[in-house]
Formats: C-alpha cells, sequence, structure tokens
C-alpha cells in the first residue's frame, strides 16, 4: 500500500477512470496546460491529450452546463471548478439542469457528471473564495454530495463518483491537498453514502465532514488524554446520500453527540444531521445534541480571526465537554 | 385507568404541606410538566408538577387546606372517567405511614413524592418539571424509576443516563406496582398470628423487590465458597482494639466488617477483574473500588458506598462505614451516598447465619456473602484435630463478566489476606 | 401605438405573401409531393394542437405556464425537417411545436400538459419540459437561455464521439441577453463546434418589445460577429427559406464543424403565455396583420396549392385529421391517471431507481 497525498489520490482515481473509460474527460481552467490551478491534474495532458484534457474559459455557466449537455448523450466529464465558491456562477446549471433533468424527463435523462474542486475556508482568500456549498447543493434531490477528508477516502470517492450515473460533486479541501495516507494499489471504490468511523469510542459521538473529520480527530485525542474521555468519530464522507444508520448506531452506542462541520450554522450539514438523531434515536440522548460550525459571518480575511472563525481543535473540545456534562 | 396524586414530598423535612393555590380546574386537560397547583411546605412555596397527562377528573383537596405528605390531593384520568374516591384521609401525624387508602386497583402515583419512610430519596428542591434526558427516561422505564424522584447531576439538575444507572444499582427510588392477586384461606380459628392485610408497601421495598428480581432473572448467578482460618484475624482485631482503646473517648472500634470490607478491597486490587460490570455489549472494568456493603433497617435494606475503598487504609474504612451506618439508620443517606459502586459486601455474621449467598447488586460483577464466626472442630495442619474459628464467605458472581477462575482466585486472595491480616497494611 | 415595436426580418413584411423564393432552393426541389405534404400536416398538427390546449388551459386542465407556439410553426418544421440520424435539438419553454416535430405523439404530450401519469414526463415535467431523448430531442427548459450550454454539450458529445451531427439549440429573442448563452457562443466557437443557435424572433421577450431590452447592431445574430460566428436572418413565415437557410449552418455544422447563429423572424399569436393579458405591450391590429399576411401555415398551403401539390380537398382532410387527432389527444389526456404519491420519490437517481450490486451509491437519498 502506497503512501501518497491526497492530491494524488485525486489524480490516481482519475487516472484510473481516464484508462478504464474512454467517455470519461477532463474539463475546467487550467487543468490541463496549466497542470491545474492546485495541481491536481498535473500531468494528465502529457499523458491523454488535448481531446480528454480539455482547458476551458473561465466561464463556469458555459462550460459547466456544457459537460451537463455532453454527459446527457453519454460523454462523462468530470469538470474542476478552481474554487466551489466559483459554482454559484453556475448554479442555474449546477442545479436546475443537472438536478432536475432525470426527474423532469420522467426518467428519460441522466447526467452522469461529476464536478469537483475545494470548498473550504481557512486559506486566507476572504469571503468570495471559501464558500462550502455542501449543504446548499444536498439540499437539492437529483444531486449527491460527498466531501472526502483522507487519501483514501479521496481517491476511492472520485472514482464512485465518475462511475455513477447521477450527478456527483466532489468538495475538496485546499488544506487536505498535502495530507498523506495509505491508500491501495489496486483498484477500489468507496460506494457513496457510507460513512466511516474514523475513531472508535463509548462516551461521545462526533460527526463530522472534510477537514473537520481531521479537526474532530485530533480533538478526540485531547478528550482522550486530558479528560478520560472516549470519542467516536464518525467521518460521513458523503453528505447525500447519507448514511444514518452509522450516524444512529455511535449515537444509540454513546447516548451523546456533537456534530462539527466548516459551514455556517444556519441550515448546514449538521441540521439535518440533528434532525436525524433526535427523530429517530431521541430515546437514546442523554444530552443535547451540540454543533461546531464556522462563526456565523461571511469569511473574513485576516487569517489569525479565520483560524478562529473555523472549528479548531479547541473550539471542539470544549463544546465536546459542554455535551459531556 | 385513573391516577390519584397526593400531597409531595417537596423538601427533606416535609411532612405536612398547604395547597396555596391550583392551577387548574376539573375537567381541563394537563400534560407533563404543567403546573398543577402550589403547595407551601415548611421551607417555601413550590411549584407542583403533573407527571401524568390527561383529565383533571376530582380535585379533593380545595386550596388553602393543609395535607400531609401522600394525601390524595387530586385524579388525573381519561375524559369521561370516573374518579376514584378516597376512602380515608391519612394519619396527618405518621407521614412515614401515611399511606393514603386508596380504591382497589389505584395506582400508586408517581407523582414525585419521595415515600419519607426511605428517608433515602432527595427530592429536587425545585419541583417544576423534572429535567430529564431521553436517555435517561428510557432507561428510567426500563428499570421502572421514577425520573422525578432522582437527583439530576446533568446540566441544570438534567437527570442523565448515569444518574438512573446508579439509582437502579441502590436501592432508593419509588417504584409503582400493581398489586397481585393473592388468595389465601383466614386462619381456621379466626385468630391467626396478624390480621390478613395487604399492607402497602413502601418505595424502598419496591424498589428492593424489583431490583433484586431483576438481578435474580437477568443475571447468570454462580456460586463460590471457601472457608476461612478467621483466628488470625480476631487476633489481630482485639489487639487492635485495645490499643485504640487507650488513645481516648473518640476512638473508634474496628468490626470484622471493617476488616472484611478492608480485605475485599486488597483482594479486587490483585484481581481487578471481578472489579467491572457488565455493559451490554461491552464490559466496563472500573479503575476505582467503590465498596458497597448492606445495611439491615427495620423494613428494608440499604447499601451504601465507601468510594475508592482501594485507596483507604482500614481505619479510613472503618470511619466511613460507621458513619454511613448512622446515616442509613437515621434515614439521612443522599442517592449519591448509595450509587455508584463496584462491588458488594453483605454480612450476616451477627445473626449466626453460617453461609449464604446474596444476590448481586447490578451492576457489580460479584457480591461476598459473609457468614459468622464459629467455632468448629478442624484437622490442622500437622493432622491433629483443633478447634478452630471458621468463617464460610461465599460469593455469587456475574458469569457474564466474570468466570469461576477469576472468582476463585479472588476468593483466594481474600482467605491469604484475612488469614494473614497483616498483608492488608502492605 | 407609435411603431411597430417588432424587429423584422427587413424583407419579410414588406413583400407581399405570394411564391416562395425559396422554392426553387435544391432541398426544397428535391422534396418528394409526399414530403411536402407531409411537412404541411405536420405544421397543421402543431397549430391545432395548441389551439386545442387553448380550451384545456381555460377548463383548468392546464396547471401553471402554457407557452403557445402558433404563429411560430414554420420555424421548427423548417428546421427539424432537415435534421438527421446525429443531429439534435434542444429548446426553452416553447417547446411544444419542436416535440411534435420530432414525432412525439399527440398524447404524451397532451397527457403532460394536464400532469398525467403517461405524459412524456410522466406528469413531471410539464409544458415547459417536453423531452424526447431517444428522438434527439432534450428538452424544454424553463429558464431562459439555459439550454444554450446544454446544447453546446450535446454538440461537443457528437463531435467527441466522431460524429457528423450537430445540436441545433433554439432560443427566444429575450434569451440573447442572458450570459449563459453568450457563454455558450464563446464555447461553440472556440471550439469549433457543431451547434446552430437558432433564434425565434418573435419580437417580445415575454411582454418587453426588443426595443426595450436589447441592443443590437441591427439584428440579433449579428452579435455573432463578436464571437467570429457565421451567422444569417431568415423570413420564419416561409418554411421554405427556413429549410434552405437551416440547410446551409447545417453543413457548416457537418462538413466544417463550426456554429452558426440563426435569427429567424417569426410572431406569436398569443401571449407571452397564457397568464398573459397581451394587453399591454402590443396593438391588437398588429397581431392581426400578421394572422392576416404572415401566417406561416397558411402561407405554406397557399404554396402547395399553387405547387398542386395539395388540393383544398386534402387541405381540408389534413385539417380535419389534425383537430380529430388532438380532441382525440385531449381525451386521453383527461382519462390518464395521475401519478401516485410513490411516483413522486422516483427518477430522481438513476442509481436510487436502479439499486444493485453494481450501483455506486448506498445509504438514505431520499429523506423524510
Amino acid at each position: 500500500m502506497a503512501v501518497i497525498s491526497y492530491r494524488e489520490a485525486l489524480r490516481a482515481a482519475m487516472r484510473e477512470e481516464l484508462k478504464r473509460d474512454d467517455k470519461v474527460v477532463i474539463m475546467g481552467e487550467e487543468v490541463a496546460q496549466f497542470n491545474g490551478a492546485y495541481k491536481v491534474t498535473e500531468g494528465l495532458l502529457k499523458e491523454f491529450g488535448p481531446k480528454r484534457i480539455v482547458d476551458t474559459p473561465i466561464s463556469e455557466a458555459g462550460f459547466i452546463g456544457l459537460g451537463i449537455g455532453a454527459s446527457m448523450l453519454g460523454i462523462r466529464p468530470v469538470m474542476e471548478l478552481m474554487f466551489w465558491s466559483f459554482s454559484y456562477v453556475a448554479f442555474d446549471q449546477i442545479v436546475n439542469n443537472a438536478g432536475n433533468i432525470r426527474y423532469m424527463s420522467g426518467g428519460l435523462i441522466n447526467c452522469p457528471i461529476v464536478i469537483r474542486g475545494p470548498a473550504n475556508g481557512g486559506t486566507n482568500v476572504g469571503a468570495t473564495h471559501s464558500h462550502t456549498p455542501e449543504a446548499i447543493l444536498a439540499s437539492h434531490p437529483g444531486i449527491k454530495v460527498v466531501c472526502p477528508a483522507t487519501p483514501y477516502d479521496a481517491k476511492g470517492l472520485m472514482k464512485a463518483a465518475i462511475r455513477d450515473n447521477d450527478p456527483v460533486y466532489v468538495m475538496e479541501n485546499t488544506i487536505l491537498y498535502n495530507d498523506k495516507g495509505e491508500v491501495p494499489d489496486e483498484d477500489y471504490i468507496v460506494p457513496l453514502g457510507v460513512a466511516d468511523v474514523k475513531r472508535v469510542g463509548t462516551d461521545l459521538t462526533i460527526v463530522a465532514h472534510g477537514r473537520a473529520v481531521i479537526t474532530s480527530l485530533k480533538a478526540a485525542e485531547i478528550l482522550e488524554k486530558e479528560h478520560g474521555v472516549s470519542v467516536e468519530v464518525v467521518d460521513l464522507r458523503s453528505i447525500r446520500p447519507l448514511d444514518e444508520e452509522t450516524i444512529l448506531a455511535s449515537v444509540r452506542k454513546t447516548h451523546r453527540a456533537l456534530l462539527v462541520e466548516e459551514n455556517k450554522p444556519f441550515c448546514g450539514v449538521d441540521a439535518q444531521v440533528a434532525y436525524l438523531i433526535q427523530s429517530k434515536a431521541f430515546d437514546e440522548l442523554d444530552a443535547p445534541i451540540h454543533r461546531v460550525s464556522s462563526i456565523d459571518a461571511p469569511q473574513i480575511y485576516c487569517k489569525r480571526m479565520e483560524d478562529l472563525q473555523m472549528p479548531n481543535v479547541e473550539r471542539v473540545v470544549a463544546e465536546a465537554l459542554k455535551v459531556l456534562a | 385507568m385513573a391516577e390519584i396524586i397526593d400531597m409531595p414530598k417537596l423538601s427533606d423535612t416535609m411532612s405536612v404541606g398547604t395547597l396555596v393555590k391550583w392551577n387548574i380546574k376539573e375537567g381541563q386537560v394537563v400534560a407533563f410538566g404543567d403546573i398543577l397547583a402550589e403547595v407551601e411546605t415548611d421551607k417555601a412555596t413550590m411549584e407542583l408538577s403533573c407527571t401524568v397527562p390527561g383529565t383533571i377528573l376530582k380535585i379533593y383537596a380545595p386550596a388553602g387546606q393543609q395535607l400531609p405528605v401522600g394525601a390524595p390531593i387530586c385524579a388525573i384520568g381519561k375524559k369521561g372517567e370516573a374518579a376514584p374516591e378516597p376512602t380515608a384521609a391519612p394519619a396527618p401525624k405518621a407521614p412515614q405511614t401515611a399511606v393514603p387508602a386508596i380504591p382497589e386497583k389505584a395506582e400508586v402515583s408517581c407523582v414525585p413524592a419521595a415515600p419519607a419512610s426511605s428517608g433515602s430519596v432527595t427530592p429536587q428542591s425545585d419541583a417544576s418539571r423534572t429535567k430529564a434526558s431521553p436517555y435517561a427516561k428510557r432507561m428510567a422505564e426500563k428499570a421502572a424509576l421514577n425520573v422525578a424522584t432522582l437527583a439530576g447531576s446533568g446540566p441544570g439538575g438534567r437527570v442523565v443516563g448515569r444518574d438512573v444507572a446508579a439509582a437502579a444499582s441502590a436501592p432508593a427510588a419509588v417504584a409503582p406496582s400493581g398489586p397481585l392477586n393473592v388468595a389465601v384461606a383466614p386462619p381456621a380459628d379466626g385468630k391467626g398470628i396478624q390480621p390478613d392485610a395487604d399492607v402497602p408497601v413502601g418505595g424502598m421495598r419496591q424498589t428492593i423487590a424489583r431490583r433484586l428480581l431483576e438481578s435474580k432473572i437477568t443475571v447468570p448467578h454462580f456460586y463460590l465458597e471457601v472457608e476461612v482460618d478467621a483466628a488470625p484475624l480476631m487476633a489481630m482485631r482485639e489487639s487492635l482494639n485495645k490499643r485504640l482503646a487507650e488513645t481516648g473517648a473518640d476512638a473508634i472500634k474496628l468490626s470484622v466488617n471493617d476488616f472484611i470490607l478492608k480485605a475485599s478491597a486488597e483482594a479486587l486490587r490483585r484481581v481487578p477483574a471481578v472489579n467491572a460490570s457488565w455493559a451490554g455489549t461491552s464490559i466496563r472494568t472500573h479503575g476505582a473500588v467503590h465498596l458497597s456493603f448492606g445495611v439491615a433497617l427495620e423494613d428494608g435494606l440499604v447499601t451504601p458506598v465507601i468510594r475508592d475503598a482501594h485507596a483507604k487504609t482500614l481505619k479510613d474504612i472503618a470511619v466511613e462505614a460507621k458513619a454511613l451506618i448512622g446515616k442509613a439508620r437515621s434515614k439521612k443517606l443522599t442517592p449519591g451516598e448509595m450509587s455508584g459502586s463496584t462491588f458488594t459486601v453483605t454480612n450476616l455474621g451477627m445473626f449466626g447465619v453460617t453461609g449464604f449467598y446474596g444476590i448481586i447488586n447490578v451492576p457489580n460483577a460479584a457480591i461476598l456473602s459473609v457468614g459468622a464466626t464459629i467455632k468448629k472442630p478442624v484437622v490442622d495442619a500437622q493432622d491433629r484435630m483443633v478447634i478452630g474459628h471458621r468463617m464460610v464467605i461465599g460469593l455469587s458472581g456475574d458469569h457474564r463478566v466474570v468466570d469461576g477462575a477469576n472468582a476463585a482466585q479472588f476468593l483466594q486472595a481474600l482467605k491469604q489476606l484475612l488469614e494473614e491480616p497483616a498483608l492488608m497494611l502492605i | 401605438m407609435a411603431k411597430p415595436a417588432v424587429l423584422t426580418h427587413p424583407e419579410s413584411l414588406k413583400r407581399p405573401a405570394g411564391p416562395s423564393e425559396y422554392a426553387k432552393n435544391p432541398v426544397n426541389a428535391s422534396m418528394s409531393k409526399a414530403d411536402k405534404i407531409a411537412l404541411y400536416t405536420k405544421m397543421a398538427r402543431i397549430r391545432h394542437f395548441e389551439q386545442r390546449c387553448i380550451r384545456i388551459y381555460q377548463q383548468g386542465k392546464i396547471g401553471g405556464f402554457l407557452h403557445l407556439y402558433v404563429g411560430q410553426e414554420a420555424v421548427a418544421a423548417g428546421t427539424i425537417s432537415l435534421l438527421g440520424k446525429h443531429d439534435h435539438i434542444i429548446t426553452g419553454y416553447r417547446d411544444h411545436g419542436h416535440g411534435l416535430m420530432v414525432g412525439m405523439g399527440m398524447n404524451e404530450c397532451m397527457a403532460e400538459l394536464t400532469g398525467r401519469v403517461t405524459g412524456c414526463s410522466q406528469g413531471k415535467g410539464g409544458s415547459m419540459h417536453y423531452f424526447a431523448p431517444d428522438k434527439n430531442y432534450w428538452g424544454g427548459h424553463g429558464i431562459v437561455g439555459g439550454q444554450a450550454p446544454l446544447g453546446t454539450g450535446l454538440a461537443y458529445a457528437v463531435k467527441y464521439m466522431g460524429l457528423k451531427g450537430s445540436c441545433l439549440v433554439y432560443m427566444g429573442d429575450g434569451a440573447v441577453n442572458q450570459g449563459a448563452v453568450h457563454e455558450a457562443y464563446n464555447l461553440a466557437s472556440l471550439w469549433d463546434l457543431p451547434v446552430i443557435f437558432v433564434v425565434e424572433n418573435n419580437g417580445y421577450s415575454m411582454g418587453t418589445s426588443q426595443e426595450r431590452s436589447t441592443a443590437h447592431p441591427g439584428c440579433l445574430a449579428k452579435r455573432a460577429e463578436g464571437y467570429n460566428m457565421a451567422w444569417d436572418v431568415i423570413n420564419g413565415h416561409d418554411v421554405y427559406e427556413v429549410r434552405a437557410k437551416t440547410a446551409i449552418a447545417l453543413k457548416r455544422a457537418h462538413e466544417e464543424s463550426k456554429p452558426t447563429v440563426l435569427e429567424i423572424f417569426t410572431y406569436r399569436y398569443f401571449g407571452h403565455s397564457m397568464a398573459d393579458p397581451d394587453k399591454t405591450y402590443r396593438d391588437k391590429e398588429e397581431i392581426k396583420e400578421y394572422r392576416e399576411k404572415k401566417d406561416p401555415v397558411l402561407a405554406f398551403e397557399q404554396e402547395l396549392l399553387s405547387e398542386k401539390v395539395l388540393t383544398p380537398e386534402l387541405s381540408l382532410k389534413i385539417n380535419e385529421a389534425a383537430m380529430a387527432e388532438a380532441d382525440k389527444a385531449a381525451l386521453f389526456a383527461d382519462e390518464s391517471p395521475d401519478p401516485t404519491v410513490a411516483d413522486i420519490t422516483k427518477h430522481i437517481y438513476w442509481e436510487e431507481d436502479n439499486r444493485g450490486p453494481k450501483t455506486t451509491s448506498r445509504g438514505t437519498i431520499i429523506f423524510e
């Protein structure tokens, strides 16, 4: 098993799928000649040529719409958004077209598109480039959203996304791109809608996705060492579909839940998860569900403050102790 | 079925209360947590919250009336249902036995009124709606406990899972239960040794009944026994007590039980597998020895807990045990002092019982049952028949947690400590 | 109103109705008698279908929006009659005419309008969302201009697969101000995609005339120049002209894989939608003038009568048959069942509708 970075894992997934299926096309701003704004697609142009690896103009509505149209005819485009923040100029395409076409055609048309790119704050780039639209997009039936936290999951989910026959939006994280982890050499996928218990514990369940998983794992370590608390960390991996059973099984075990995400709190993913827990595991709860999310303001530019705005280990530990009170 | 709500005990010293004001009327629909009335206790005016959702069928006592704890004040049931009529008022001066005469089939109310007789419940000083987590409520329902009778350790006094777990392991809380139909022919001579009667049982008796039944039914008990040469222990106890007596008036006197408690804590240190609990899908091992021991009362039994017994000296244990026994007899134990044990010791030696097996005090993994020290002929190391001071110790173990071998090792360690009591000092 | 607010083909209105100068164009001259009758029949069917819809709408059986194609028939008829196996079409919300042209049945179209499970989208799309991918018809899109990038993508796919085909992207004149359309123009030209953007210029973007909505250099098609694309303007009242000029663009797509913008002047007789009072922004006189002088169906009928392809008897028969077909479709729609509550959550995800060992999704995807 090789130890590779999150970025390399994504690239490996795309490379393997490009080889497996000649309908797979990589498209996006600066994905080809420039080797990718974040070098995720580095080397792919050289390996697969300009027909398969396509540079687009800065024209999200245009090229995302084009990818959706192409996917309706059977092409399997993997579209890179330099930031998911830029999806907002292609919202009609991403939501109305990709998300509704199968439904509105009574199942006659499918849209097997993948749109991927980083969706995270914490990089000192200000509000317009720091959006985390997983909750917004996952709130639309017809759309699937995944948020890998580790290289293993990044590769497995990306491959599953490309093979999936529905629109799948993969939200990556620039801060995780250099994180390394073990990734099997052989072909594998991580099915959508399967959460992963990243750490087993008995006293408290932390549900998180994306980089919040990494933060939560660090917090769990501290809670164990300094407070003698055994914390279970459930990584959602997939927002929609959602692995409700894994969440509920963990809460049924620990009876206490803390939900951590880098979204803003209002109608975040964890609002749905909290609803789920109280509706399906109400009698298991020994304490109210708490959440840690980004402080509810547009993303601040100042890095020192941004680090405090987003969920960090200290905030997670402090909130965990409140749930455990 | 209609439920009769009676005057609750709203403070630790309350025996009578005054209905200051009714907040509800007959016929009104009430929900869990609604404030039924204001009640003036000996300390303050408090709110009585509803724990039985339904329709107010009848108000038995008008506002302004003073009533003993336990006297019926209203009935709640289904709309249209006939209100049960209480047949007699309880004696106001004897709250301990102030069980209202309840019409046939009426159940004991689950109002947060701790029976004064047990003296073991600390009702919430704020009698407004009991805050309990859903999980705690579910646990309490399973254990037939009323969360309203429990002291909550969560934020804002919320009853949480651990509180129910603790209460479930201490014979302390009120547990309602329906009467059983037992038909027995009356004495032929018309006299008999006592009247034929259904004597209502108090909360402590209910709890004992429920908890021990549950343990006996659900825990796979197994039993081991060992006979201990108690002579060295007797000798040491005598010598120590003699010295202690010389130290002054406030000197303590060590009981045999104190030695057994100390030895048990030490033996658990050596065989910690016995200091554990069955946790459904896992076995929870406990780092501390919280030692519980049975204290017989006139009307039942309580099991106070010596916390961190593994870290306490014989003297500490003796002092603490004595204090706890005193509190138990004067009904001043708090739920906290009766919960959270990891191992229990019972002793019927003082009654001359030579050997027995207790029922495990869940969630403990074992209970130690200590018999009387008796003189009897024994064969000594030189194969001579001599007079021995022998004590039989029984161990009931939860086979889900402990196997015969661990339990035997534990008894072996205990036997060694009791036969060479000086080892306890190490 | 002081002056006609409609931007028209420079020639079209001035020229009296009469024989089409494009009758002799090879694409039209090569048509058999049967082809011509078939084309006329299709135009008549669109007209009668749409007019039948008005009644059903007024009976309250069609919910939401209903955008009628009456008056614009020659555009769909002329362009679509030229298409081959690898030519695709996609359009906006005024999509009934295109659907009937590609061969969708009146029954499924009518039942979709009344929200029946027998509708082409099983009652899930409605008037604005007709689809028939088996007939290369990709909708039916409700958001103005939204179909432009999608159609460009269809053309991209055709090219990617090495097929000699194209995609005709229809839009109204109001759509040309949408950003997505400009982005599609740029991509189509940049990547040499076989797209034909067909601007069906009926003079009004909803209830706003061109003058009041669009800056242009005399016509809308000319904006193509900014993207280095070929363009042309077409009199959309003459189906022969539509065919003749579209054929050139189609050849450009097929042979050179290059896009074209075609602006086809046309006119709708009814409001933007049925909810449009149609009083505030245009004169009744204007509508009357178009109906009487420029009607594409009547014009083509005259053309065919003069060509002796059609007789008045045959024409009557065709029109009566179309009306009868529309009546039957209305009855079919009436008698068809609604989708069920269980149908509400079908067709959202392929993976959900086809769950099995090979699908890549697990977990909950439809939420309570």
